[in-house]
């Protein structure tokens, strides 16, 4: 008899463990599933918000990390640094990236890896305080849940925004259930890359007019917290042995003053850094802005990302000594599968493109017919 | 600290788990500390205001007490020396001394809520007037208008005037008062709680009760449905309605009202749905504030299911010392005499009943608004009130009175009476409500409730049918509850559907709740109050 008594309470808490474990498991799978279908997926349109994640499926052992904002994304080939050069390299990027964001990136890859070279676009020392939400998220969302995140995070707030919110998306995302497209659930499980190494590629044209001369600034110097993150990136290189260099990308606009210029020549005169102003070598690059961009000048369309990239991989070959990598089978059978995928995409948005052409010269006739 | 705010949660999670693990003994002297602490947070001037009400009340009460007993030992000592005649004036001399106490406790208080809450709108008033007459104005003062003032002033004077009548004895330890008077869940928007109701829970000591807690997680969860899935998302349509008067008039003048008539239940009875559930799961019983007062027949009925320990507490500490006082019982006699019985008899009724909803309205807040909106029910309720033997007629000529046509007639009747008394809650001033009012019936159009214009309010149309659900969801829950207890209900079904009614609405305000960006977050309506 005390044996059945005994048996069955066993059965009992049994049956409460298994349901209490069901339960648990349910409740976060379904949490999980609403995240991931409520979460933007960024595959269309605007694309930059898929850039960061694309790291984590990476091979990790690159020479060279970018990291910075469009100026580098946009504007840096890593397909024609391994053409080229040999050199592997991947752009941890993503739109108005800010100075405290890349240093949280840099400390995030030295824990997958240690590269020769770090190369940072300056730019982004022109912002000392948070700026808005929705790239604070582009950049942020992307990044694998770790304490650089979490700092990251805190330093990149601004007053509306709430950490948990950053650590649980759905409590950011659950307006987004009234508005869910085809792309939500197609990409709920996977998602396709949008970067070539972290280059985000345009092969259209839109030559620069007239670019407008910066506004004066009634005080040109770079915040104290961005100098700081500066400090803090250059500490976290050496410590690492990793060497950090410096550039400024041949992008008109936003304009790049004198004095910003001068301020980062001194820095990096002061800390012993190599820094590369590409807009005073535009002619040097063989930079066309009639050819070479896509937007008026502010981003370089894929020639122009080429002629820049082929530029910059002779400094990283001869002033950084880098050496080419050829040669080592398992990278030269990825970058063959890299540069497959690359030329792909070439063909793909140049047929899009004279078809868009096409179709704008029919819809001209058309109009003038009618007239 | 908002309800709705993840600090809140985060404050309620900590409080939660330290109240059950720390030495049952400090159960009670912990919350006072969170209570203080949730004070100190939303405002550290606010803890002056609320102390300073503490210790007058508590020390008023005690000394009323010691008064009593003082006099008790020594009538009792006395008695058998004293006629009849000397008995009763000395009880009488006896319970003037107290009431002058408990006037000194009475005046010290509602003179703070009065400085604080009400001096901009007497300047306000008094600078109409030099306008009208000429003269220098009055500058505005600038005072913090602490966080729940009316709630816990209204509390602690109702503990007042329960020690001056002897219903029970007052409180010796003051830190014990000092949470009768902050416990935080109720510090927001109420309700009005009797000490002897609260008080046996809130200091005894709780252990950890299963059935206790998820109730009051229940709760709190379908509180927060409430007011974020229907009282926030619909805030946006009501605010354009009632600012942009130009624009809106007409029929959406209707829309409005009742729009704002169910963000109203919804973001009141959401936020006490989230102080009664809060203080259930640490075991502590907090009145209830409302009986589904939208299915009330009349008006009179709904005042009995709304807001209910405010009701209750202007019935006992001023309609009845009213009736029953001295000039009051004056007056009733001359009208008896001069006007008959009939007549005579209402007089003290009426004005008794006057002051009620005069001070109800000025309650609610400083503005000529809510005066003529207390003054509004006042006059309906008065006219129901006469009208009373008319409607017996009727129902018993008819007899209509139990036919459920007739009983939804008169909901809706109420429910519609009630929401265009409500509407001087809305708009900026008396003549404005009146306006807009009239423009209801005179710039009247179908139109307006076209497609178009139900998406003209700055609402989408998912948003529309997010209300719609939950409006359904809503008077669902309410039917049940005659019933009896919906979480009783709930827990006596099978544990899968159980799970899924919880997850169910656990997810309903996650997904469907109008926070975070994008959208404002949105103080409760009461808490202004």
């Amino acid at each position: 008899m005390k044996d059945n008594a005994k048996k069955k309470l066993k059965k009992v808490k049994l049956k409460q463990i298994f349901t209490a474990v069901l339960s648990v498991t349910l409740v976060l799978s379904g949490l999980w599933l609403i995240q991931a279908l409520l979460m933007p997926k960024y595959m269309h349109g605007i694309v930059e918000g898929a850039m960061i994640a694309e790291y984590y499926e990476e091979e990790k052992n690159h020479d060279v990390i970018f990291i910075g904002d469009c100026e580098l994304y946009e504007n840096i080939s890593p397909a024609v640094l391994w053409k080229e050069y040999g050199i592997n390299s991947y752009i941890r990027g993503s739109a108005q990236q800010l100075i405290w964001q890349s240093y949280y990136l840099m400390e995030e890859t030295f824990r997958y890896e240690k590269p020769k070279v770090v190369v940072f676009n300056v730019l982004s020392m022109q912002y000392n305080t948070p700026q808005s939400e929705a790239y604070n998220r582009m950049t942020l969302d992307g990044m694998r849940l770790s304490s650089s995140k979490i700092k990251a995070v805190q330093a990149s707030m601004t007053d509306e925004e709430h950490l948990i919110e950053y650590l649980f998306p759905i409590l950011r995302y659950h307006s987004r259930a009234l508005e869910l497209e085809k792309d939500d659930f197609t990409y709920l499980f996977h998602k396709d890359k949008v970067t070539h190494n972290g280059y985000y590629m345009r092969v259209d044209v839109k030559p620069a007019g007239t670019v407008p001369k910066g506004r004066p600034l009634g005080d040109y110097s770079f915040g104290e917290l961005a100098y700081t993150y500066l400090d803090k990136m250059t500490a976290l290189c050496e410590e690492n042995g990793v060497e950090l260099v410096l550039v400024k990308a041949p992008s008109l606009y936003p304009y790049w003053y004198e004095e910003w210029d001068e301020q980062i020549i001194d820095y990096a005169d002061r800390h012993n850094l190599k820094y590369y102003n590409f807009l005073d070598v535009t002619e040097e690059i063989g930079l066309d802005f009639q050819t070479d961009t896509y937007d008026g000048g502010l981003h370089l369309n894929l020639s122009g990302a080429e002629k820049l990239s082929y530029y910059f991989g002779k400094i990283l070959i001869e002033e950084c000594h880098l050496s080419s990598r050829r040669g080592e089978k398992a990278l030269e059978a990825s970058w063959e599968k890299k540069l497959k995928s690359y030329y792909e995409e070439i063909k793909n948005q140049e047929e899009q493109l004279s078809q868009k052409e096409k179709l704008s010269q029919e819809d001209n006739l058309y109009q003038k017919d009618n007239l | 600290m908002l309800f709705t705010s993840y600090e809140f949660l985060l404050f309620l999670g900590i409080v939660f788990l330290l109240y059950y693990i720390i030495p049952k003994k400090l159960q009670w002297p912990f919350l006072l500390l969170a209570s203080y602490l949730f004070y100190f947070i939303a405002n550290p001037w606010y803890l002056l205001y609320i102390m300073a009400t503490t210790i007058t009340v508590y020390i008023t009460a005690r000394a009323i007490e010691r008064k009593k007993e003082r006099f008790k030992d020594w009538y009792n000592s006395q008695k058998k020396q004293l006629d009849r005649e000397q008995k009763k004036l000395l009880k009488e001399k006896e319970k003037k001394k107290e009431f002058h106490l408990l006037l000194l406790g009475l005046l010290l208080n509602l003179g703070i809520l009065a400085v604080v809450k009400y001096t901009n709108f007497a300047i306000s008033n008094i600078n109409s007037l030099f306008q009208l007459f000429g003269g220098t104005e009055i500058s505005f003062i600038n005072i913090i208008v602490p966080m729940g003032i009316s709630f816990y002033t209204f509390q602690s004077l109702g503990y007042l005037i329960d020690i001056y009548y002897g219903k029970y004895n007052a409180e010796k330890n003051p830190f014990r008062f000092a949470l009768f008077v902050s416990f935080f869940p109720q510090l927001v928007q109420g309700p009005i709680s009797r000490f002897n109701d609260l008080s046996k829970s809130l200091f005894e000591q709780h252990k950890v009760e299963w059935k206790t807690i998820s109730f009051g997680l229940e709760r709190i969860l379908w509180g927060f449905f409430k007011k974020l899935v229907i009282a926030d998302r619909i805030l946006p349509a009501v605010n354009l309605i009632i600012h942009d008067t130009d624009t809106y008039k007409g029929g959406f003048v209707l829309i409005g009202m009742l729009f704002y008539a169910l963000e109203l239940y919804a973001d009141f009875t959401g936020g006490i749905d989230i102080t009664i559930g809060t203080a259930q799961t640490l075991g502590i019983h907090i009145t209830e504030n409302f009986k589904r007062p939208y299915f009330s027949k009349n008006i009179k009925e709904y005042w009995k299911r709304w807001h209910i320990t405010m009701g209750t507490w202007f019935t006992d500490y001023i309609f009845y010392p009213i009736s029953v006082c001295q000039p009051m019982l004056k007056i009733n006699k001359f009208s008896r005499k001069h006007f008959g019985n009939i007549i005579g008899k209402r007089v003290s009724v009426y004005l008794s009943s006057f002051v009620v909803w005069f001070t109800t309205g000025i309650w609610h807040g400083a503005s000529w608004n809510f005066i003529v909106w207390g003054l509004g029910n006042f006059v309906v309720i008065m006219i129901s009130q006469e009208f009373e033997p008319l409607y017996e007629r009727f129902h018993k000529r008819f007899h209509v009175s139990d036919k459920l046509y007739y009983r939804m007639f008169q909901v809706i009747r109420t429910v519609l009476l009630m929401s265009c008394l409500r509407m001087f809650d809305c708009y900026r001033d008396v003549p404005l409500t009146f306006r807009m009012f009239g423009s209801m019936f005179a710039d009247f159009q179908v139109s307006n409730f076209s497609r178009e214009s139900f998406l003209s309010l700055g609402l989408a149309g998912f948003d529309y049918l997010i209300l719609a659900v939950g409006l359904i969801i809503l008077v669902t829950v309410s039917l049940l509850q005659r019933k009896g207890s919906v979480r009783e209900q709930i827990a006596d079904m099978k544990a899968p559907c159980r799970f899924v009614v919880w997850y169910g609405l656990f997810l309903a305000v996650l997904v469907f709740g109008a926070y975070g960006i994008g959208y404002d977050a949105s103080q409760f309506i009461y808490n202004q109050f």
